[in-house]
């Protein structure tokens, strides 16, 4: 494909929103609240229009008769990039706000820079979502402080659930070769530029919160190269099953 | 890379719609909030003829509103019922705000029962900070607070009247 790498970096993008957006999609109906269920199903819905805008172009960048449906529901496990920390399971709801916080702050800063992509498209939809992603950061860092300077269980809960996803947040600023391709030609964000800024911005909240700032210096990688955790097959199992069963149906 | 300014303003445009079917585009409403016409939302950026087919772009209020594939058709039938044949694209930039909605747009919302948005700071102020601003659009009163962020639809809020003690949605500001 003439434009690889400006096609893999849009998945790159697109996919982290899908996976959280399906794992956020699973709630819907199993919220701790009917407030919280809610709120988490629209995260979902921000974030599976974000990536529809995304897969149009990619589709349209391959050119090769494959609808943004057709990228978004039919490829193989290995063929999807997103990082590790966003199909990690919703084991319990601080798990769940755990990882989305993690993932919103990231996310924020990630579209503050490809505002200024030179890829109108692309600068476009950042445009577009930042202004609902600040809105998922303020809802989720709210939660990241109700949660750790709540009640002595939910303290422990939260801390627990910040303490085992800490291990797939270094992957968010590891560049892959499309990643270099596209900061080379101005299209792309240099996300190693925003490590420093990710892990203060991160450990004010947690502080504020009365979390401790995990320590840990184990990191796991792999979702960038399509090399995912065992939590993924079962997640593109339940996305995929209507078009895998059904093939071509449409809504 | 370009500046964010020159950005915005390469990408700011004004609202270009021929005045004959400014009428037409009235008459279509947007489903989830049916008192109000995508007009008054300002969701539609440019209507025009050109060899007569009408050319419409509208922009979504979120990335994720299921209704702009129905606004999309409802616009294709209000026109094609006027006389006009059409294409209806949906266009991502510049990104719609709240502020586009009209006067008239907001006492429409008032009137069905939802809090129009107040302004960006006031905003947080309500959402983060739990300070009593929003209108309750049923009695009037001010001392209402927030239930949650995220309401019936990804642009709405829930809140709660203190006085009348009736619940109702506030649309969130985006700006």
């Amino acid at each position: 494909m003439k434009n690889d790498n400006l096609y893999k970096y849009i998945l790159g993008i697109a996919d982290n929103s899908l996976i959280l957006g399906q794992r956020l999609g699973e709630l819907c109906g199993h919220g701790p609240s009917l407030e919280t269920d809610i709120a988490c199903t629209n995260l979902s819905l921000d974030l599976l229009g974000q990536v529809r805008s995304y897969y149009q172009y990619a589709a349209k960048i391959a050119g090769d008769g494959r609808s943004e449906d057709d990228i978004a529901m039919l490829r193989k496990e290995r063929d999807y990039l997103n990082v590790l920390l966003v199909e990690q399971p919703n084991t319990d709801f601080a798990y769940c706000m755990g990882r989305q916080f993690l993932f919103d702050v990231y996310h924020f800063m990630f579209l503050n820079e490809l505002q200024k992509s030179t890829d109108f498209t692309l600068s476009a939809i950042a445009i577009k979502s930042i202004k609902e992603v600040s809105y998922h950061q303020r809802f989720s860092s709210d939660w990241i402080k109700r949660l750790g300077d709540g009640t002595e269980e939910s303290h422990l809960k939260m801390q627990t659930a910040i303490d085992d996803l800490w291990t797939y947040t270094d992957e968010l600023f590891h560049q892959t070769d499309a990643d270099k391709a596209m900061v080379t030609e101005g299209i792309g964000v240099d996300i190693t530029k925003l490590k420093s800024a990710y892990y203060q911005k991160v450990s004010d909240i947690l502080e504020e919160a009365t979390l401790k700032v995990p320590e840990s210096k184990y990191f796991q990688k792999g979702g960038k190269q399509g090399i995912h955790t065992e939590h993924m097959g079962f997640l593109l199992a339940e996305l995929q099953y209507m078009q895998r069963a059904y093939p071509n149906m449409e809504w | 890379m370009l500046s964010l300014s020159k950005h915005l303003k390469m990408v700011t445009e004004k609202q270009h719609i021929a005045n004959e079917l400014i009428p037409i585009l009235e008459q279509v409403s947007d489903p989830e909030i049916p008192v109000l016409s995508i007009m008054d939302m300002g969701v539609v950026r440019t209507a025009v003829i050109e060899n007569n087919i009408v050319k419409v772009q509208i922009t979504p209020t979120y990335s994720g509103c299921p209704a702009m594939d129905v606004i999309g058709d409802d616009i294709k039938a209000a026109l094609k019922e006027a006389g006009y044949d059409s294409e209806v694209e949906l266009i991502l930039s510049p990104a719609w705000t709240t502020d586009w909605i009209t006067p008239r747009g907001r006492k429409a919302l008032e009137d069905y029962g939802i809090a129009a948005p107040l302004n960006a700071e006031a905003d947080i102020d309500v959402l983060l900070h739990g300070k009593r601003l929003v209108k309750c659009p049923q009695c009037g009163s001010t001392n209402t607070r927030l239930v949650s962020q995220f309401g019936s639809t990804a642009c709405k809020a829930q809140f709660q009247c203190d006085d009348c003690q009736e619940p109702f949605d506030y649309f969130k500001c985006l700006k």
